[in-house]
């Protein structure tokens, strides 16, 4: 704030430089301005290198070294090996790749469902919520976003019960006849199930003999496994109560007019959503789902608590997978080699995101 | 105004000069601990120790048993239970400040062998022939017997007795052998109930393989028989007892896993170790059962499996001296006989196997596997592999056993090559 007005107190007396001449550069208010910017910003820039850019670094070095877990990986007890660690999990058949291809297939089906549903039902709610005709609504505000202000853990915790073998899930399905998996134990996929409904359980030969990256199709065409379906409804449940505030701050945003001008046209509700609203809504829209993919292809937490990876590695994520290769398997530098391939994973993404939703109105 | 911004400047070269001074501080710290001679362990203070704890009574006698020993020596200790072992040990084996003393499973002590972390010290313990050989094995790294095992468990068949009766049985039909186990579980199956509930992971093969005269890895960890034909057999054999639906996997009996199935009486048997008796005696205090050692195998080989945790020490720990004390103490026949009857485990000390049968004549069952118990499976960076092996055994029962350990042979075979 204070920058902002000595820059507009500034102003008058830049121009009046500029008209006279060249100035030594560095003197004068505006260098001294810069010098003040660098502060004002250096708590800020000081959190970013010590937190942020130099872990990357670090982490950047681990996985294109031999470190092996004990002391400093910048001490000598750790070699440059180039791309070592990066080839054995992308070019070697073995069971680094095996894993890591069968974690981005999972979390692909993860994210698949988790970004446009809890998009779809965060808008949904704040639509609803938006309504100027509404008794209580700031209980259904704190309702809906109460799963988002809960502990993951705790929230985690609950599932686990909520969907053991003998929970309350299952006994409310048998009670309408209905025999409930063992949601946390079955790693059959979705896609494998419905297949199964016609009559389609072994692969057709096309699918099995072939693939790409050493799974076949008919694995990576597998869907989510009930155990993992159950995460993605615990994901979708507690992060749309966030993006619901998000989207509620920007319908509020919308000035009553631009309805009111949309209803004397002769619009109906959903023209006026569809053609109205949602344009407007548009930043907002590529916000969400850009939170929504990094943050869904990061999943963690839910997967360190609930699963572990089990059943069958159908609930690894690239996320947890290089924490397990890390801590559990002691080879540090495939596990940072993971987490970049993971950041590469969501760079693409985001960008192939953003050329997507990309302002298209400019060419009509 | 000239002022204020002066004021500026020189706030702005200190937050630029605490950047710098943190960042020295950070590099400090690394170098400071690379080129330190004693890396791991706490140099002042009292020794740590960092133990996996099973519960509230685990923790409170490991404590007990370590006051103690501050009593009897004056050298002071921390008995810390951690939420996650593995993930705090390698963070304190990263940062030089592993515990002095910590528990270690048989994987990550073969991992942190490997890299030479782990301080050899057995041979300086008290009678160190005295612990059980399938254990000593465990915990043996280039034909080095490593650390002292603080405890172990066995495998045994349990029998819900009234189910048992109910089905006609006597005690003369207590399994000896494969097809005797096979009939009696196909006898016990019942309505929604299995006979038999195994383990879905390779802990439910593995004694049958062994049992059959096969093997997994050898003992050097540098070759690997997973495919062999009497394994083959023998994973064949459970596929069978698994499609004729006289043993089923806990996932297809809603439960957890087999000690829940066994308990719930989703299942007549189940074979399961130590750890099975606590869960009965704190969930299922009602259900009556018996515990027996396990058949044997068509050749008559007997075998059961093994599982433990050692007592580790860094080996760059500059106060190993005194943390040996303390694993002697913790570890000698006496104290192992008082951590079993306050928490229910079995000693690592074949000393102690007379008084541990007097005191728990009900479980004997598993202290009689200890002549033919083989070491689970173990080898440095093996987890991810193991738990490949675990997911293929789930789905054992649609699957052809050739197929699936000739699959976990090739991954063994490249962690293998991958070690060197």
């Amino acid at each position: 704030m204070a920058a902002q007005i000595e820059a507009t107190a500034a102003r008058p007396a830049a121009s009046a430089r500029r008209a006279r001449g060249r100035r030594p550069r560095g003197g004068g208010i505006r260098g001294r301005e810069a010098a003040a910017g660098w502060l004002f910003t250096a708590p800020a820039v000081l959190m970013i290198v010590v937190f942020l850019v130099v872990p990357i670094l670090m982490a950047a070095w681990v996985s294109v070294s031999d470190w092996s877990g004990i002391g400093n990986p910048f001490g000598g007890g750790a070699h440059y090996v180039g791309t070592r660690n990066y080839s054995a999990l992308l070019t070697q058949g073995g069971l680094a790749r095996q894993q890591l291809v069968q974690s981005i297939t999972n979390n692909f089906y993860y994210v698949l469902l988790v970004v446009p549903l809890q998009t779809v039902l965060a808008l949904f709610l704040a639509v609803a919520l938006n309504r100027r005709r509404l008794a209580g609504r700031g209980f259904f505000r704190t309702a809906y976003y109460f799963p988002s202000v809960t502990s993951t853990v705790a929230i985690s915790i609950v599932f686990l019960f909520l969907f053991s073998g003998s929970g309350v899930v299952n006994t409310i399905l048998g009670d309408l006849g209905a025999n409930g998996p063992t949601w946390f134990a079955d790693p059959n996929g979705l896609i494998h199930l419905l297949l199964g409904v016609f009559g389609v359980h072994t692969p057709p030969a096309a699918l099995a003999n072939h693939g790409l990256l050493g799974q076949s199709w008919w694995d990576w065409l597998s869907g989510p496994s009930i155990a993992m379906t159950v995460i993605i409804v615990l994901s979708i449940w507690t992060t749309s109560g966030t993006f619901m505030l998000i989207f509620l701050a920007a319908l509020q945003n919308i000035p009553a007019e631009v309805e009111e001008a949309a209803i004397m046209d002769g619009t109906n509700a959903w023209q006026r959503m569809r053609r109205v609203t949602l344009p407007m809504l548009r930043p907002t829209l590529f916000l969400v789902l850009t939170l929504g993919l990094i943050g869904c292809w990061q999943v963690f937490d839910q997967v360190y608590i609930m699963s572990q990876g089990n059943p069958s590695g159908t609930t690894l994520t690239p996320a947890y997978l290089s924490y397990l290769t890390s801590f559990g398997n002691q080879q540090w530098g495939e596990g940072a080699a993971i987490s970049f391939l993971l950041f590469a994973i969501i760079v693409v993404l985001t960008v192939l995101q953003r050329f997507l939703l990309r302002e298209r109105d400019a060419g009509r | 105004m000239k002022t204020r911004l002066g004021h500026a400047k020189t706030a702005a070269i200190g937050a630029a000069l605490l950047m710098v001074t943190s960042a020295c501080s950070s590099g400090g710290g690394f170098g400071a601990g690379g080129s330190a001679p004693s890396g791991g362990g706490t140099s002042t203070g009292p020794l740590t120790v960092l133990i996996g704890s099973s519960g509230p009574a685990e923790t409170k006698a490991v404590t007990a048993a370590a006051a103690a020993f501050t009593k009897q020596t004056g050298i002071k200790v921390t008995v810390t239970a951690a939420q996650n072992l593995t993930q705090q040990l390698a963070q304190g084996f990263a940062a030089n400040s592993a515990p002095d003393v910590f528990y270690l499973d048989p994987v990550s002590f073969q991992s942190y062998a490997e890299k030479g972390a782990l301080y050899a010290y057995a041979d300086q313990i008290s009678n160190p022939a005295d612990f059980y050989p399938a254990l000593k094995s465990a915990f043996t790294y280039n034909n080095t017997f490593t650390c002292v095992p603080k405890d172990w468990s066995t495998l045994g068949l349990a029998i819900n007795e009234s189910d048992w009766t109910a089905a006609g049985l006597t005690d003369a039909d207590i399994p000896t052998t494969w097809s005797q186990l096979e009939s009696v579980a196909k006898k016990l199956s019942t309505g929604g109930r299995a006979g038999l509930v195994l383990a879905p992971d390779h802990t439910g093969v593995d004694d049958f393989i062994y049992q059959n005269g096969g093997t997994l890895l050898s003992d050097d960890k540098k070759s690997a028989a997973f495919d062999s034909s009497q394994n083959v057999q023998a994973v064949s054999f459970v596929k069978t007892l698994l499609t004729s639906g006289a043993a089923k996997f806990p996932a297809a009996l809603s439960a957890g896993w087999n000690g829940e199935a066994f308990g719930e009486n989703k299942a007549a048997m189940t074979i399961v170790g130590n750890w099975l008796v606590g869960t009965m005696s704190s969930d299922y205090p009602s259900v009556k059962y018996k515990v027996v050692t396990l058949p044997s195998g068509p050749s008559g080989t007997k075998a059961t499996l093994s599982f433990t945790n050692c007592w580790g020490i860094p080996a760059s720990d500059s106060r190993r001296d005194e943390a040996v004390k303390l694993v002697d103490y913790l570890s000698s026949a006496e104290q192992q006989m008082t951590f079993a009857k306050e928490f229910g485990v079995m000693p690592s000390r074949e000393s102690d196997a007379a008084a541990w049968t007097r005191e728990f004549p009900s479980e004997t069952a598993f202290l009689q596997g200890s002549p033919y118990a083989h070491a689970d499976l173990a080898i440095a960076g093996g987890t991810q592999t193991i738990s490949n092996y675990d997911s293929l055994v789930a789905q054992l029962a649609s699957s052809d056993p050739k197929t699936l350990l000739s699959t976990v042979q090739t991954n063994f075979e490249a962690l293998i090559k991958q070690n060197g």
